[in-house]
């Protein structure tokens, strides 16, 4: 199904001039509309068992849960910070299942949702938001690299590594690709149209992922583009694709698709994937200072997770018995989390002075053994 | 023994890092088919290809963004920023990323990328084609900083920073590149100083010098000159800026009692500063004067007609070594 979305921007041809850029018509990829319906596109075939789809509802509903549980501990002072993925759970959900156990995946900070599909314990994410570590997984072990909070940065090393495939001859058939999040406020940024244009002219196989969830910060859309993002890529010479990013069966098809096509070394796609941030950008935040009550009612009644809760429920392949235990291990979910949080010891203050370099470093040994001795220099109850 | 310019010898240590590993990538705006501007990888294509010798796209932080990829793919990236004063598009990739991958990653990820910069003036370039940005990067924890002087140290250094497993920005001295001196490719590198020590070029026993890339030939000459008129001047070149050889630097002072530093870069929070704050921390009491800087002035790179007036030459350099005398 084809859905057209904000006609604005999409201006009839040749109004040109300056006043609005001329654009194609644009074109929204969805599979299961806002009410729970199946539909069909005649590119992006998706089959899935029951089983699958009930699977991809208890992911979206246990990262919600993760995000809610982080939320409440920044609000009591366990969490310096917390990046809410509220809203884009279908995006990230969808796109994260997409990927194959060698597929690698670099995020920004806010893809716990992702990072949940790769394997890594929501603990970890934590570690980083408490202020106990920079990250501090091993992104070969989960296919998924650290998070990276300066905007954009990521979509190079996303491509060099997805160059690293290609020298490694892993391009083709049982072949590996990249997928690499950002956002709409990140395709302002320099590395990001630095990385398309690597990623085009190598043919890296690498998929742009970018969650367009209307908001960069304060900043709506309309101070990043005049045109829809996906249709940028054209002018890097690969394809761009729109989806309905609260949708996890399209985000699903699609990035499957786009992946594929890369790991058989057919290059970059991007991927915009239509969505709204329903949160503040992050806990410091205050979003009813810059956008309508208004404009979050109405992104309400496309949630992610009810649609695929209305589907199950309407096709009968979930009762009130699936649900209820998919609730009940969110709970569960987040209670371990809660504790875990809690539980978590600060480091070392040596700490400070590790993994700074890989080889020894004369001046670094220096300052650890005087602050090691200043510290013991401290008796009884000075002791830090 | 082979005797070669300092831009040969680095096209030979890199040709025997790519022989030697076929992790190691060369790449950059240029270095493929023409070679570089200054001719450092020519030859290097047309031998190890075009996937391990690559021509770029023009993006400075595109480079360094995309070796970090590559070096998390288990490859080990050459990368070169084509003059000095390019690399600040990279800056964010460099301080914010590379330095700091290691430590984000609690150790899991290793960054070995060498980043070669042509550094300095005094080859009459337009403007940002002579700077020396070394002081941003020693400033930088994670990154190691070294800065090569002549032919010998560059064909071991450039292999030393492309074994290391830590990132490494690598100076060459754009004005010395055709200046010559004896290479020996027989020798392993188990022969070669270790790359962060410094290394007394000419012993001395009145004032200690210290100087790197570029400003050791001008540093050398002056010490030359002062021994016809009797003072004795050790010359030190520095080599590694960071981590700095504190041990080589300061057992000079200690004999000397007498100091000064000298570089192309502008003295204000320049290497300098820091080695004089190290010096007199460590040295106070055998310091007969204070630590004496010359360099640059606190102004941008001037146009290349005035050069001459910015960069520190011989007479510059002996009247900073008088004044160690004087005050």
């Amino acid at each position: 199904m084809t859905v057209d979305a904000d006609g604005a921007v999409a201006a009839p041809r040749g109004s040109g001039g300056l006043d609005r850029p001329p654009g194609p018509r644009t074109e929204t990829i969805q599979l299961l509309t806002p009410e729970g319906e199946r539909v069909e596109h005649p590119d992006y075939p998706l089959e899935l068992t029951d089983g699958e789809v009930k699977d991809l509802y208890r992911d979206l509903v246990l990262v919600r849960r993760i995000d809610t549980e982080a939320i409440a501990l920044q609000r009591q002072g366990e969490l310096g910070i917390w990046a809410s993925l509220l809203g884009q759970e279908a995006a990230q959900v969808g796109s994260g299942r997409a990927l194959g156990p060698r597929d690698m995946a670099f995020p920004t900070y806010r893809e716990h949702g992702v990072a949940w599909c790769r394997g890594l314990d929501p603990i970890r994410l934590l570690e980083l938001f408490r202020g106990v570590s920079h990250g501090g997984w091993d992104p070969a072990a989960y296919r998924f690299h650290l998070y990276t909070i300066v905007i954009g940065a990521q979509t190079l090393h996303a491509t060099g590594y997805a160059m690293g495939i290609q020298r490694d001859g892993a391009v083709g058939e049982d072949g590996e690709a990249v997928i690499v999040y950002f956002g709409d406020g990140a395709t302002s940024q320099g590395d990001v149209n630095e990385a398309f244009i690597w990623a085009s002219v190598f043919n890296a196989p690498v998929v742009f992922f970018c969650q367009n969830n209307q908001w960069a910060i304060s900043e709506p859309l309309e101070r990043q583009s005049r045109i829809p993002l996906y249709q940028r890529a054209s002018g890097f010479g690969f394809p761009g694709v729109r989806v309905d990013g609260n949708d996890v069966l399209a985000c699903l098809a699609v990035t499957r698709k786009a992946m594929q096509a890369a790991r058989e070394g057919q290059g970059p796609t991007l991927i915009e994937a239509f969505t709204y941030r329903m949160g503040a950008h992050t806990t410091t935040d205050d979003p009813t200072r810059y956008r309508l009550a208004s404009e979050l009612e109405a992104w309400k009644l496309k949630d992610p997770i009810e649609r695929v809760k209305a589907y199950l429920v309407r096709t009968g392949a979930a009762g009130a018995s699936f649900l209820e235990e998919v609730d009940a291990e969110a709970d569960e979910l987040g209670s371990r989390v809660r504790q875990a949080c809690l539980e978590m010891p600060d480091p070392q203050p040596l700490a400070i002075f590790e993994n700074v370099y890989a080889e020894p470093h004369t001046l670094l040994d220096t300052e650890r053994e005087q602050y090691a001795a200043y510290l013991d220099s401290f008796t009884g109850e000075e002791v830090r | 023994m082979t005797v070669m310019t300092l831009s040969k010898a680095l096209n030979a240590g890199l040709r025997k890092a790519l022989e030697d590993d076929p992790r190691v990538l060369v790449m950059g705006e240029d270095v493929g088919k023409l070679g570089g501007v200054f001719r450092v990888t020519d030859g290097l294509q047309k031998d190890f290809g075009e996937t391990r010798v690559v021509d770029t796209p023009l993006a400075e932080s595109a480079i360094i963004g995309t070796a970090i990829g590559l070096a998390l793919r288990g490859y080990r990236p050459v990368c070169e920023i084509q003059f000095d004063g390019f690399v600040f598009p990279a800056f964010d990739q460099i301080v914010s990323q590379l330095a700091k991958m290691r430590l984000r990653s609690l150790g899991h990820v290793t960054m070995p990328v060498t980043i070669r910069i042509p550094c300095g003036g005094g080859i009459g370039a337009v403007e940002h084609h002579s700077e020396s940005p070394e002081a941003l990067f020693a400033h930088t924890a994670g990154l190691r900083v070294v800065a090569c002087a002549n032919s010998t140290d560059a064909y071991a250094m450039i292999q030393q920073s492309i074994r290391c497993d830590d990132p490494v920005i690598f100076f060459e001295p754009k004005r010395r590149y055709w200046d010559k001196a004896e290479v020996d490719p027989a020798a392993g590198l188990g022969a070669a100083l270790p790359m962060d020590r410094a290394r007394i070029v000419l012993d001395g026993t009145d004032v200690t010098l210290l100087c790197y890339g570029p400003m050791v030939r001008t540093c050398v000459e002056s010490a030359v000159a002062a021994r016809a008129e009797g003072r004795s001047i050790e010359v030190i070149d520095l080599r590694s800026l960071s981590p700095l050889d504190l041990e080589t630097i300061c057992g000079s002072v200690r004999h000397t009692g007498r100091c000064v530093v000298a570089h192309e870069a502008p003295v204000t929070g320049g290497l300098g500063a820091e080695i004089a704050a190290r010096i007199t921390q460590e040295c106070f009491y055998q310091l007969e004067s204070p630590v004496l800087r010359v360099g640059g002035f606190s102004t941008p790179y001037p146009p290349s007609r005035l050069e001459d007036h910015y960069l520190p030459d011989l007479d510059r350099v002996l009247d900073a070594v008088d004044r160690t005398f004087t005050v």
